[in-house]
């Protein structure tokens, strides 16, 4: 039995999401190789090779997949993927935007955003926006499978030795092309990575007030996230939203400031080990998960924890 | 250019699901259905390229039982001008869905296709991209922006990082996101007149496509309960409990 682990990189640096896939593969009891897809990526490709766990580094580097293009890399993945029993990746933008493709190619079911693995062929994921969780078995000798980052632990990053070889297979579907990309640039942490997060909704009325978290976030090391509201209003940009349909995250601490806790917000943030709700609402929905909570105008609050902290 | 729009029956956004005592299956006695919200916004794209002129047709088609024509509906009647129902028995898996999308795709020759980038029941997010491997169409998934361009289309993609602009050729597919356009509410007079807009029915058979299973579900149960935790009285006691009671700062 093998599983090939696609990386999660930007050409440079192999994403943290990686390690976490790489732990959710080892519960499927198989030989682990990764596979490097990109261009002038091969620094990836050594950081690849010193997680532990892993066998073998498989390195396709070339233009046709320096953007992640899902037309291109679905091929290359299908090509190279026909050798393994499973296919993992994380279930990141760019797991989410190729893995479907991949198993159409190859003709089996993909199981999304498995956050536990109960045998080698039955998985549980989250469905209804996280209010069920369910058990699903697959029947396809190959199983292609997105991974929800922060239900599994990272993998070590360093203390592996796999060897490392190129893949010569290019493919270029001829049916896309990358335009342009607007990066959010932060000094923070990674938001699905953080160990607090601290996250505005609705309540915090424009985006000029959002810097009322920053001096928090400053002092505890937390990213910046929000809900779908904020997003849609404007106040901040669209990588920062975090639930059902944003970013899930599992933060030691995750701190809701003006966020009412609709079921889609809840579905992002609720395996947070603890939850504080700043709300003006007593009887705001996000009490109702909240560890703490602090009935108060967050124009108060915000500015006086700083202080505090 | 004709625009295909995907649109599924779904449980609506505000039912807050939960899992039957013997694990069997989710409850969904009584509850309200609805169009997926990621589809609806996928019917308002379609409907607003064929008032710029860009579309000259916007088709609605659905996988499921009898129904599903209530959301082929609601779409005519938010401007969509025909619909078709792939007639199955029960909820059918993501990449049987795209085998019977596909079998429309060649029926219909449309240069676009638009759908959900995830359902809200199924969470799946994998049905665009499945018929993109199947026909061979490029994809732009989580679109907030699609601009048609002559031969190719434009299109803005929310990306982990921030947003990603992608250029594909015609016929493509896109998925789409929650920023890509506020839908309408349909008209009273635009709901009475979708009722007679064209409905065809096809069965599996009559696209050439057999609906296998792959996956079985095992049993549901309900997630973790949080309890709620206790009111602080001010951001004092609130800084105190987290240093000496969760010690998480
Ligand atoms: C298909 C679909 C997908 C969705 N996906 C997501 C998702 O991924 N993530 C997500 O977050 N949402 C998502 N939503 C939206 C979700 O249903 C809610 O609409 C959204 O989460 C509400 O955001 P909010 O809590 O910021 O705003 P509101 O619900 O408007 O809440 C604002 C809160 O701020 C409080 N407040 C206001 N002023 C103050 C003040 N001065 N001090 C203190 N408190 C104050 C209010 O009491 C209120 O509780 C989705 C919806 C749909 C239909
Ligand atoms: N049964 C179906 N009928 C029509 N369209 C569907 C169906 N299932 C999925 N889709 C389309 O595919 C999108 C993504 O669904 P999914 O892959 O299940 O998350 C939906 O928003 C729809 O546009």
């Amino acid at each position: 039995m093998s599983t090939l682990v696609i990386a999660e990189h930007d050409n440079s640096a192999l994403s943290g999401a990686t390690l976490n896939a790489v732990t959710a593969a080892q519960a499927l009891g198989a030989d682990i190789d990764i596979l490097v897809a990109g261009a002038n990526c091969a620094a990836v490709g050594e950081q690849a090779a010193a997680v532990a766990g892993v066998n073998k580094v498989l390195v396709a580097d070339n233009a046709a997949y320096e953007h992640q293009l899902a037309e291109n890399v679905a091929l290359l993945i299908a090509e190279v993927g026909a050798n393994y029993d499973n296919v993992v990746s994380p279930a990141t933008s760019n797991g989410k935007n190729t893995m479907p493709r991949v198993a159409a190619l190859l003709d089996v079911a993909q199981i999304s955003d498995i956050i536990g693995v109960e045998s080698a062929d039955t998985f549980k994921r989250p469905i209804y926006a996280g209010n069920v969780i369910a058990t699903v078995q697959t029947s396809d000798a190959k199983k292609v499978i997105t991974v929800r980052t922060t239900a599994f632990d990272a993998a070590a990053a360093e203390g592996g030795s796999a060897s490392v070889e190129a893949v010569g297979a290019v493919h270029d579907a001829g049916i896309s092309t990358f335009v342009g990309e607007e990066l959010a640039k932060s000094d923070r942490p990674e938001l699905t990575a953080a160990p607090v997060v601290i996250s505005g909704g609705r309540g915090m009325q424009n985006g000029d007030n959002f810097k009322l978290l920053d001096g928090i976030a400053d002092k505890l090391g937390a990213a910046i996230g929000a809900s779908r509201a904020a997003v849609d209003a404007g106040f901040v940009p669209n990588d920062m939203q975090v639930g059902q349909t944003g970013k899930i995250v599992a933060p030691d601490l995750y701190i809701a400031v003006g966020i009412s806790g609709a079921i889609q917000h809840l579905a992002g943030m609720k395996d947070s080990k603890v939850i504080v709700a700043i709300n003006k609402d007593e009887d705001a929905p996000i009490f109702q998960v909240a560890d703490y909570g602090l009935v108060a105008d967050l124009f108060d609050a915000l500015p006086e924890l700083e202080a505090k902290l | 250019m004709k625009v295909l729009v995907a649109v599924k029956r779904v449980v609506d956004y505000n039912v807050k699901v939960r899992a039957k005592g013997d694990g069997s299956d989710v409850d969904l006695n009584n509850v309200k259905m609805a169009i997926n919200p990621f589809c609806e916004i996928a019917v308002e794209e379609a409907v607003r390229l064929k008032e710029a002129g860009v579309a000259t047709e916007v088709i609605a088609v659905s996988v499921g039982e009898k129904a599903c024509q209530e959301q082929i509906r609601t779409a005519l009647a938010l401007g969509a001008d025909r619909g078709i129902q792939v007639e199955t028995e029960g909820s059918v898996e993501p990449l049987v869905v795209a085998k019977l999308l596909k079998g429309v795709v060649e029926k219909e020759q449309p240069q676009l296709v638009i759908l959900g980038k995830q359902s809200i029941d199924g969470d799946n997010n994998q049905t665009g991209q499945m018929l993109g491997a199947l026909t061979n169409m490029a994809q732009g998934t989580f679109a907030s922006e699609v601009k048609i361009d002559g031969e190719t289309v434009n299109v803005t993609r929310e990306v982990d990082g921030g947003l990603q602009t992608v250029q594909l050729k015609l016929p493509a597919i896109v998925t789409t996101d929650l920023r890509l356009n506020e839908p309408r509410y349909a008209s009273l007079p635009n709901i009475m007149k979708a009722k007679k807009k064209q409905l065809d029915v096809y069965s599996p058979a009559d696209l050439g496509v057999e609906v296998k299973s792959h996956l079985s579900q095992l049993k549901v149960e309900p997630p973790a309960e949080r309890q709620a935790g206790i009111k602080v009285e001010d951001v004092d006691q609130l800084v105190d409990k987290l240093k000496n009671e969760a010690k998480v700062i």
